[in-house]
């Protein structure tokens, strides 16, 4: 790649604290007294209320790249963030920013309720970096964006949550940075708001900007950027093209530790369709769900439930092995067993999660909750939109006069 | 050095800053600007009651001169103590900012101290057009008050610069401030003339405002020249506190976020 670098982490860790910390000097006076008789005692020891949120982080990125940071929460990602921004320094390691960066780390994040909107917009726009000038030649734009311009000499505390969020964003996208980091602002509003954001980062990224960019909705990610970095309790795991990424992150085992009173657990999920392992399917294919699980002690009556939601984690499908009229089997401890589902997917065009759980029907106990297992991919041939795909064709014209019951069935093409 | 840069790229903003708190201060109030001239108005009040009782008491007659004194003290104490009050909380008062958006957080003590020098600047212009109606006429000596008051506004950022982060770490700091700042007062020469204290003024001039506070008050009302033995000690403590002030804020802020 011939375009400079403009950010690098270098083998960055970070070190963060549980729990509280002594922040009143009443506090830490006891505190320090306990520690200096503790460090006499015994020598200092890594303590057992730290953790590394950032181990050993090393990437670059070239001018001109969108790339998208992928992983559950907790892996890191924001942490990673907040130290590209400067808001945080790593406990070891390097990190380089060539050129001005912006951060939205949060939509409003700099909004005063008392001011009113248009003060709003001086004062954030100042927060992230641009001269009043500046600000003053995009007001017009910024308040069309946000759609407020009625709104705009009231305080933001009249506001609704969602105006509130549309001022943020509109503000925040009006920037031109050479590097812009974006953490899930893009979920403001409604749908067509969202729309219109993503238009604008579309143009941003053609002006030749940097972009970085954090969602767990990975169809905006698909969307936006060409490369991907995997997260995962801190560590970088995969850095390659989005689709790969995320294909690593969706296949990804999710290897839970069994607590210690689980008496049978779910070893892995497994989608297939009809040529094998797959994630990506189009409306109306057959996709078969296999979910392999191990009884660590006797369980009598295991049933597994099979769950679909949405983007937004509303649920679309459910049923279950004994649902379904499926003997649940009495396991022993150290049985392997395999439920295998077979699903005919008419669902529109999006992503949707799949979750599993174990339960017994009969006394109504939870042998393992229900869970995220892995995202399906979903395409439609036809344009429809929504949650399922109802197969809708368009009627011949000429029907119009008939009244519709008499309308013969058999007439369709 | 490049913290200067930066502070200086972000100058616009140490304005936004200022104007917000300013703007909000006198939003939704009754009194509005008048709370600018109120706080000092209290001290006067006090002062000059102060000085009555104790001119009733020793005998010496209550001049023009000391009620002018009390005035002009007055109006830099007041400005000296909101600067305090007001700066130690700018950090956690604006949790969001320091944890969301990364620009120099000096920004914030910075802001705070230029806002109450903003209800000190009218403030003092009350005080410019009393002074003539009690019959203390200008002195060119006045002028002195100028860099002066420049010394005072970089004890006040020093000040505030090493408390605000102090706040940050330690919430029960601002307490801490609020009962210094009650007592402080009685060992400042506010309500009197350092000279009330006899043998005892170097012990009064410890303060390092107290010959800021004493020199603005001779400058303006008296038209003397202040004396520069104890004022070196102002400027030499203003610069300990704000140079080496600053690089601590600086060393501190890398864990501003996550400290909060």
């Amino acid at each position: 790649m011939s375009a400079p670098v403009v950010l690098r982490m270098d083998h960055v860790y970070k070190k963060f604290t549980k729990g509280e910390r002594h922040d009143s000097l009443r506090d830490l006076i006891p505190a320090l007294t306990k520690r200096a008789i503790k460090r006499l005692s015994s020598p200092p020891e890594l303590r057992a209320e730290e953790f590394w949120a950032l181990q050993d982080v090393s990437f670059e990125i070239h001018q001109g790249e969108a790339v998208g940071i992928i992983g559950h929460n907790g892996a890191g990602k924001s942490t990673m963030l907040k130290h590209l921004s400067g808001l945080l320094l790593p406990t070891r390691g390097r990190i380089d920013v060539i050129g001005r960066l912006s951060a939205l780390i949060e939509v409003g994040a700099g909004f005063h309720p008392d001011l009113t909107g248009r003060e709003n917009i001086f004062m954030n726009g100042s927060i992230l970096g641009m001269s009043r000038s500046e600000v003053r030649r995009k007001f017009d734009d910024i308040v069309a964006f946000s759609e407020l311009k009625d709104f705009i000499d009231t305080p933001v505390k009249r506001y609704s949550s969602g105006m509130f969020a549309r001022l943020g964003f509109a503000v925040a996208v009006h920037m031109e940075p050479d590097i812009l980091i974006i953490d899930e602002v893009l979920s403001v509003g409604d749908n067509a708001f969202q729309r219109k954001g993503v238009e604008k980062m579309r143009s941003i990224l053609k002006g030749g900007a940097t972009v970085i960019f954090v969602s767990h909705s990975l169809r905006s990610v698909a969307d936006l950027c060409d490369r991907a970095l995997l997260f995962a309790k801190g560590r970088l795991l995969e850095d390659g093209s989005v689709t790969n990424v995320i294909h690593t992150y969706m296949t990804r085992p999710t290897t839970s530790e069994a607590a210690a009173d689980t008496q049978v657990m779910i070893e892995s999920v497994a989608v297939y369709g009809t040529d094998g392992p797959r994630y990506d399917f189009t409306s109306g294919d057959k996709a078969l769900v296999e979910i392999k699980v191990k009884a660590l002690r006797d369980s009598p009556r295991v049933a597994c439930v099979l769950m679909l939601q949405d983007e937004h984690h509303y649920d679309v499908f459910h049923t279950s092995s004994e649902r379904l009229g499926h003997q649940s089997p009495d396991l022993r401890a150290g049985d392997t067993f395999v439920f295998r589902f077979e699903l005919t997917l008419h669902l529109a065009r999006g992503n949707f999660h799949v979750a599993v759980g174990l339960y017994r029907y009969d006394i109504a106990k939870t042998y393992e909750p229900i869970a995220h297992a892995g995202t399906l991919f979903i395409n439609t041939d036809t344009d429809v939109g929504g949650i399922v795909n109802l197969e809708p064709r368009v009627m011949h014209a000429d029907h119009a006069e008939t009244p519709t019951a008499s309308i013969e069935w058999a007439q369709r093409p | 050095m490049n913290n200067l840069q930066a502070l200086w790229r972000h100058r616009e903003l140490a304005y936004m800053f200022t104007w917000r708190d300013i703007r909000i201060r006198y939003k939704q109030s009754v009194m509005g600007v008048l709370w600018a001239i109120f706080m000092p108005a209290l001290i006067v009040g006090s002062g000059a009651l102060v000085r009555v009782v104790a001119s009733k008491w020793s005998g010496k007659p209550l001049t023009v001169q000391d009620i002018g004194s009390v005035l002009v003290r007055a109006v830099i104490w007041s400005f000296f103590v909101s600067s305090i009050r007001f700066g130690t909380g700018s950090l956690t008062n604006n949790y969001n900012l320091v944890t969301k958006i990364a620009f120099p957080k000096e920004l914030f003590p910075i802001a705070a101290v230029m806002s109450s020098f903003f209800d000190f600047a009218i403030a003092a212009l009350v005080v410019a057009i009393a002074l003539p109606l009690l019959g203390i006429s200008f002195h060119l000596a006045a002028l002195w008050s100028i860099p002066l008051l420049v010394v005072t506004v970089m004890l006040a950022v020093g000040v505030t610069l090493i408390l605000s982060a102090a706040n940050l770490f330690f919430r029960d700091v601002k307490y801490l401030v609020e009962i210094f700042l009650t007592y402080a007062i009685f060992f400042t020469p506010v309500f009197y003339p350092v000279s009330v204290a006899g043998q005892w003024r170097s012990l009064l001039y410890l303060n390092p405002i107290s010959p800021l506070l004493e020199s603005i008050s001779d400058a303006v009302v008296q038209g003397s020249i202040p004396d520069p033995y104890w004022l070196v000690y102002s400027v030499v403590f203003a610069l300990i506190l704000l140079i080496p002030g600053y690089w601590l804020f600086k060393q501190l802020e890398a864990n501003f976020a996550e400290r909060i």
